[in-house]
């Protein structure tokens, strides 16, 4: 018998089942198949402009930066700024993300290529309110490895792609990939990287970013 | 290290000053900072009762829902392999990465790693095995085992830390600069970014594995699972058949509590979902993805009466929050699951004969049963395993006398009552001035205080108050 067998042969007999019940069956593919949600906190239920309010101050919690701005054609600038401020060099590593490639860059640089040392801009899928959370999917568009790398990790998401709870950005998923498909990585990223393993105090920027930057655009 | 000498290792542990300090300061931060979280969700509890459900559902049907996991994770490209024991699970690993040639593997935390000691099974076939969460690293450097769940290396300071890098960090500049804690990290960090980025094969455990789409997630605040996740070319899931998950919501419910519940935040800086190799176009992540579901003593537990310990999601709160716990840390249990959580898991997966003393390490307090995320009646599974201990006559000669005599005086009311008035007497004499004996025989006031009987006993009080009650 392979260990496969073994093992579920075990489970069985210690739930004292043979696997083949019908009503356990139906129960198994009822879940599956309706993913009852559980409870959901109130927090995140609120309308637009107070979601987005919300995310801005729980990412703020956990110690991201955030900026708003009113178009696509002011990301840009926003970033730039960003960059001079931190004395940061004018080349950002990026994917192939088409919504980032169209932006008016004028005098910044996206390159792709290693992000480390140097900042990276990513596109979120969407964004969850109730704890200041971003949602990264994986992809030539925004490559994972840019979400760990570089010391500083400067992330766009629009207004409306900001959602209350997680339940909601699994639907948002199953809408894109299709119902039991994922990404092949999905990255929730709630503020820049820590430890309190040295010294006992918190300290940013671990194995990732020390820096987390995020830009919401629209909504105003 | 083993399980069996618990007594022994936390007297050492008390005499520890410097473990002592840590644990006050760890225990205090905890507990805390769970209690803000707590206080910041209205719905926490309800989240906790959900958490029960949905682990107690999965269980009740864990045969259908591996089969259906794993259904999802061959869709998306990935293997799955079983392993019943401990053995079985290394000569999977080690075959892996033998088949790659691999010579460096990193790993994020994984706690069924540690029980089934891959670690050693990997460096026994020339792989070198480095962990890569920043507290395991520097426990690894020191050939330490873990002290705490979530901080690992909770009981070292910054000096210890500093000799340690100093030692095994040759290649760096001797006169260089350690003393901020800040130094230490960005030496680390650089270290371990190089082993990163050439390593052969990543190593981490999960925290759920869904079901419904394939997918294993991983909790970790430092960005080392996730990145040991996305460079190597073969990414390595460990993961206990207890960890799966019906549905992507279940998950959420799941890991709303576990956070909150280890370190008081609302979510962990990364939450990692992966689900299966590389896809076509990716310009990252594994080429294979391999899962290796662990029995390890799992399924036997699901039959027994202590089947509920198989919902612990490993959170850390049982620990923060018990008594003995923080007076001895992690070490005393000599198992890689401490505390309450220890204290039941450990004597099921090393037998009962090497663990006798851990189902004994409590005061039942219930702490660990008020806090734990998913419910488990912990003080009532380790008095199971005492009842096992006693049946099987691995109990001391003085303990067993001590129980016999209370069960002679507990069969005669009368006798019992005189018997126990007349203790409070005694113990009422040598109180200290604010009602706690410092002093008593059996050191049980060595690492505790004992509050001194104030008034009656129990049995002359309730009688007093009933008599009270029928008169008004
Ligand atoms: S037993 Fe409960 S409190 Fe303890 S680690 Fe497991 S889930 Fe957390």
């Amino acid at each position: 018998m392979s260990a496969r067998a073994e093992i579920l042969a075990d489970v069985r007999r210690a739930l004292g089942v043979t696997g083949s019940e019908a009503s356990r069956r139906r129960a198994v593919a009822d879940r599956l198949e309706h993913a009852p949600q559980g409870t959901i906190p109130a927090r995140g239920q609120l309308d637009p402009a107070e979601r987005k309010a919300l995310f801005r101050a729980e990412a703020e919690r956990v110690l991201a930066s955030v900026a708003e701005v009113a178009s696509n054609a002011d990301v840009a600038a926003e970033v730039a700024t960003y960059l001079r401020r931190r004395n940061l060099p004018a080349t950002l590593r990026a994917g192939a993300d088409p919504y980032l490639a169209a932006l008016p860059w004028q005098g910044l640089e996206l390159a792709e290529g290693s992000p480390d040392g140097t900042a990276a801009l990513s596109r979120a899928f969407g964004a969850v309110a109730e704890s200041g959370t971003l949602v990264l999917v994986s992809g030539k568009e925004n490559p994972t490895r840019l979400n760990f790398l570089p010391p500083t990790h400067i992330v766009v998401v629009a207004a409306g792609d900001i959602v209350g709870d997680y339940e909601t950005i699994w639907q948002r998923l199953r809408g894109a990939y299709g119902k039991g498909a994922m990404p092949r990585t999905v990255n929730f990223i709630s503020g820049p990287s820590r430890s309190a393993d040295i010294g006992r105090t918190m300290q940013l920027g671990a194995h990732g970013p020390r820096e987390l930057r995020i830009i919401i655009v629209g909504g105003k | 290290m083993n399980a069996a000498q618990f007594t022994r290792r936390a007297h050492l542990a008390l005499e520890d000053k410097q473990l002592q300090t840590a644990l006050s300061i760890s225990r205090d931060g905890f507990t805390a900072q769970r209690a803000a979280a707590v206080a910041r969700l209205p719905e926490f509890d309800s989240l906790r009762d959900s958490a029960r459900d949905i682990k107690a559902h999965t269980l009740a049907h864990l045969d259908l829902y591996l089969e259906a996991y794993e259904k999802r994770v061959t869709a998306s490209g990935g293997i799955v392999h079983y392993a019943r024991s401990a053995k079985d699970a290394n000569d999977i690993v080690v075959s892996i990465c033998r088949r790659h040639g691999a010579k460096l593997a990193v790993k994020g935390k994984t706690m069924i790693g540690e029980e089934i000691g891959v670690n050693a099974a990997l460096e026994a076939n020339g792989v070198d095995p480095v962990e890569t969460d920043l507290g395991e690293y520097i426990l690894q450097l020191r050939g330490e085992l873990p002290s705490h769940i979530t901080a690992p290396a909770v009981h070292l300071t910054k000096e210890q830390i500093a000799a340690d890098f100093r030692r095994a960090h040759r290649d760096l500049p001797e006169g260089r600069d350690l003393t901020e804690a800040s130094a230490l990290l960005a030496e680390a960090r650089a270290v371990l970014r190089k082993m990163f980025l050439s390593a052969d094969i990543g190593i981490t455990g999960a925290n759920f594995l869904v079901a419904e789409t394939g997918t294993s997630i991983i909790v970790t605040n430092e960005g080392n699972g996730d990145l040991a996740a996305t460079l190597p070319k073969v990414h390595i899931v460990l993961a206990s058949i207890e960890k799966l998950v019906p549905t992507l919501e279940d998950a959420a419910q799941l890991l709303r509590v576990l956070t909150r519940s280890a370190t008081g935040q609302e979510i962990s800086t990364y939450t990692t979902f992966a689900t299966g190799p590389r896809r076509p176009g990716d310009p990252d992540g594994p080429e294979e993805y391999h899962v290796v579901l662990v029995d390890n003593g799992r399924s036997a537990l699901l039959g027994s009466e202590f089947a509920e310990v198989l919902r612990c999601i490993r959170c850390g709160a049982c620990m923060n929050h018990c008594p003995v716990y923080q007076s001895v840390g992690g070490h005393a249990y000599g198992s890689v699951y401490a505390g309450p959580i220890g204290a039941v898991l450990t004597p099921a997966l090393v037998g009962i004969e090497n663990a006798v003393d851990l189902p004994n390490a409590s005061s039942f307090c219930g702490a660990c049963e008020s806090v734990c995320p998913v419910r488990i009646p912990l003080p009532k599974l380790m008095r199971f395993w005492r009842e096992h201990a006693f049946e099987r006559g691995l109990v001391s000669v003085r303990q067993r006398l001590a129980l016999n005599l209370w069960g002679f005086f507990a069969k005669r009311p009368a006798l019992y009552r005189f018997a126990t008035r007349a203790a409070v007497r005694v113990l009422a004499k040598i109180d200290g001035e604010d009602g706690r004996l410092r002093k008593m025989p059996a050191s049980w006031t060595a690492s505790r205080d004992f509050p001194a009987p104030q008034g009656e006993t129990f049995q002359a009080e309730f009688a007093r108050r009933k008599s009270m009650g029928r008169r008004s």
